[in-house]
């Protein structure tokens, strides 16, 4: 069964890293819906997030091959993995008419959205939250009329823990 | 120090001995500094390509990382092969070229192409060194990851810029920084207790093993192992060598032109113990098909290999020499059954056969039972690519690992001969003998030359039925006998539509492979009918040098026994 999978992934900062991941996923013929790579707290290291929408099967396989290279550091799959906030930010440009402006305010002010652009006919509107409040909200917002939107991708960081007695609490 | 220096400074602290490659404009720098170096031997080969296969072969008869040096450009472009064809085989390469100035980097330069993503897909690791102060750790990094886990080859990309920068207070690094790069060598007790456990109760026990075994120096454990249980074991092409081919339990090479005592072991097999091999899809068929009946184990360095292709029960991560160490122990000793007694009764009942020649024609199969009568176990044999190899590798006797040399992964033509050149070099005291076919000499013809020039006393035995052989094979079998583009005999005079040898038949084959091999400075011996073939062995063996020995066979001889691509092991053709 095909189902989203959100990866993160974490490496060592060398040059071409980025690439090496995405190129590893695409020569083994498997499709990347999402990535975002940036340096971390430690600039040594760098942390990538994939969203691959693949079976259970091959995300198994995915990760192993991304262990496998000699930059990587860590690799979790934390699509089951309830100890994860995920978030996503969106940008839409909507095309909204006076007459529609109260009803979108309303779900603005719901979602918690921010208007950040707002001309006679436009509005540029900016959310983050979980991947699914995102889909949600895209989906109420079309019959407004989206001009264009931009996804950032998953990212996401495990919550905190007491690291157990022994236990490094590494990358 | 300049980057050239201590380029080959850490060559020689890696032990490198000997270099194959080629000089061009970015690497003079590098060139200028082997010319006074008396520690290394450089062999210049005719190609690029020719050269990364020496190394590999090199790599693969010594167990050491071998080295190939090239410019950027088209010489970068011109290894892509050889490198691929060291990584499907886990060969230890390090490939160094040159590269434009890092000023010039991305401005589409003279003879700049971008080694560092060409690459990538078909290597271990790779490097593209802009900075001098980076060169000394990419070096010792690079032998390291190619030596150590699962071998494979590493890609250095020097800029000219950084092989003439300089270096002040030079020191080659004497240990590696790699967090992310940790092989696993010794297996999970756990799990190997397990397997120990799984073996114990098996009623029909197999091994399964393959190049692991052989890179892993793991044939006496092996061995040990075998000796212990009674359990029959196959043999993959990677693997050939590592259980000799008269023990007892060997029932020989599995797949798709595999021994029908060894297919038939897979299908009714209870337990299938995997070791150091990768499930190909030539050895497995279709993956729903392969060892109905067994409960799969797999040992293997790679993690990622594990569960590939087939489920697998009992995983063990490990190296193939310290897991067979600890399984040894932990097996309780087992005596033959059954079940040996079967696989047994398979052999005798199947075993390899062919139609004799006759006066007029050689058999293929026949040359290689005669070089396996003239070869000793010390004979270090290296194959191309097709029939050829399929022949040698189901008729020769091996006996010992690091004797069996051929492309099994990527199934590169050309690469028997400088595979075999690197051989001799690398052990110079084994007679080294490459058999080829007459599509795949002519892929690296040009290395004869080195051969000869060079003194590399390579046996080169070419099969000659003036056909793409493997091709013309398949054509025969399942395409209608429509031999589309096999014929190398085939003319303008020829008709479009042609199904097979005739009397119209162009008697002139090109290029006459005698006169080649006497063009390069080598003796070359030819034999057309079947009392020949002792004769012009006997003399090609026991010239004192590179020699090349063609043998005109039957034009139309398959490779049998065979499963037809997308058919399960027990579907076997043997042939007439």
């Amino acid at each position: 069964m095909v189902e989203k999978h959100t990866v993160i992934v974490t490496v060592l900062n060398s040059a071409g890293v980025l690439a090496r991941v995405a190129g590893l996923l695409s020569q083994r013929g498997y499709n990347i819906e999402s990535a975002i790579g940036a340096p971390t707290e430690n600039p040594e290291i760098y942390k990538i997030s994939l969203v691959v929408a693949e079976s259970k099967e091959h995300i198994e396989q995915i990760t192993k091959q991304l262990n496998k290279l000699v930059d990587t550091l860590k690799v979790v799959d934390i699509s089951h993995k309830d100890n994860y906030i995920v978030r996503e930010y969106i940008i839409l440009k909507m095309d909204v008419t006076q007459k529609k402006r109260v009803d979108l305010f309303n779900l603005i002010k719901y979602f918690k959205a921010h208007p950040i652009d707002i001309t006679s006919d436009h509005m540029i509107l900016e959310l983050s939250g979980n991947p699914r409040k995102i889909d949600r909200f895209i989906e109420l917002m079309k019959p407004f009329g989206i001009k264009e939107f931009v996804r950032s991708g998953e990212f996401a960081m495990a919550e905190y823990q007491t690291p157990k007695k022994g236990e490094k609490n590494g990358y | 120090m300049n980057g050239a220096e201590i380029l080959i400074d850490g060559l020689k602290k890696e032990g490198v001995d000997t270099i194959f490659g080629y000089p061009g404009g970015v690497v003079i720098p590098i060139f200028d500094v082997l010319y006074s170096c008396r520690e290394i031997k450089f062999l210049l080969t005719r190609h690029e390509q020719g050269a990364v296969h020496a190394a590999d072969g090199y790599a693969r008869a010594t167990g050491k990382v071998g080295v190939a040096l090239v410019t950027s450009g088209p010489g970068a472009t011109n290894t892509i092969t050889g490198i691929a064809t060291a990584k499907l085989d886990s060969s230890p390469i390090v490939v160094i070229s040159g590269q434009v100035h890092t000023n010039n980097i991305g401005t589409d330069a003279f003879q700049e192409t971008d080694m560092f993503g060409l690459t990538r897909s078909i290597c271990k690791h790779n490097y593209l060194v802009k900075n001098i102060l980076d060169l000394p750790h990419v070096l010792k990094e690079a032998f390291y990851i190619a030596r150590s886990g699962r071998p494979g080859p590493v890609s250095i990309d020097i800029p000219v810029d950084v092989a003439t920068a300089k270096l002040k207070n030079y020191n080659y690094p004497d240990d590696v920084k790699l967090p992310g790069y940790k092989p696993v060598l010794r297996g999970n007790p756990m799990q190997i207790e397990k397997l120990a456990r799984a073996i114990n109760v098996a009623q029909k026990p197999l091994l399964y093993t393959g190049g692991g075994i052989v890179s892993a120096g793991a044939s006496e454990e092996l061995r040990q192992l075998i000796d212990k249980t009674q359990i029959p074991v196959v043999v993959t092409l990677m693997g050939l060598g590592s259980v000799p081919h008269n023990h007892p339990c060997f029932l020989g090479m599995p797949g798709m032109h595999g021994r029908v005592a060894a297919n038939k072991a897979l299908v009714e097999c209870d337990l299938l113990i995997a070791i150091g091999v990768r499930f190909d899809d030539r050895i497995t068929g279709p993956r729903h098909t392969f060892v109905p009946n067994a409960t799969v184990a797999h040992i293997d360095i790679d993690p990622a290999e594990i569960g590939k292709n087939v489920r697998t029960h009992i995983p063990v991560v490990g190296n193939a020499k310290d897991v067979l160490k600890d399984l040894i122990e932990k097996v309780k000793p087992r005596v033959k059954n059954s079940w040996n007694e079967r696989t047994e009764y398979w052999e005798e009942k199947y075993p390899l056969t062919y139609k004799k020649s006759d006066e007029e024609t050689i058999s293929p199969q026949f040359v290689i039972e005669r070089v396996n009568k003239f070869a000793g176990p010390e004979t270090i044999v290296v194959t191309d690519v097709g029939q050829n190899q399929m022949w040698t590798a189901l008729y020769y006797h091996y006996c010992q690992p690091r004797k069996f040399l051929s492309s099994g992964g990527l199934g590169t033509m050309g690469f028997g001969l400088p595979a075999a050149m690197g051989a001799a070099l690398g052990k110079p005291e084994n007679q080294v003998i490459c058999i080829s076919g007459d599509g795949g000499i002519q892929m690296n013809i040009q290395e004869l030359a080195t051969c000869a020039i060079n003194r590399i006393p390579v046996k080169l035995i070419v099969i000659n039925n003036f056909y793409l052989g493997m091709v013309r094979q398949w054509q025969d079998l399942f395409w209608d006998k429509k031999y589309s583009q096999v014929c190398l005999l085939h003319s303008p005079d020829c008709p479009d539509e042609c199904r097979g040898p005739n009397e119209n038949c162009p008697p002139q084959y090109l290029p006459d492979l005698v006169k080649v091999a006497e063009a390069n400075g080598l003796p070359g011996y030819r034999a057309t009918s079947f009392s020949e073939v002792d004769e012009v062995l006997k003399k090609g063996l026991a010239h004192d040098g590179p020699v090349l020995m063609e043998f005109v066979v039957n034009r139309l001889e398959n490779v049998f026994p065979m499963v037809s691509a997308g058919k399960p092991l027990s579907d076997i053709m043997m042939g007439d």
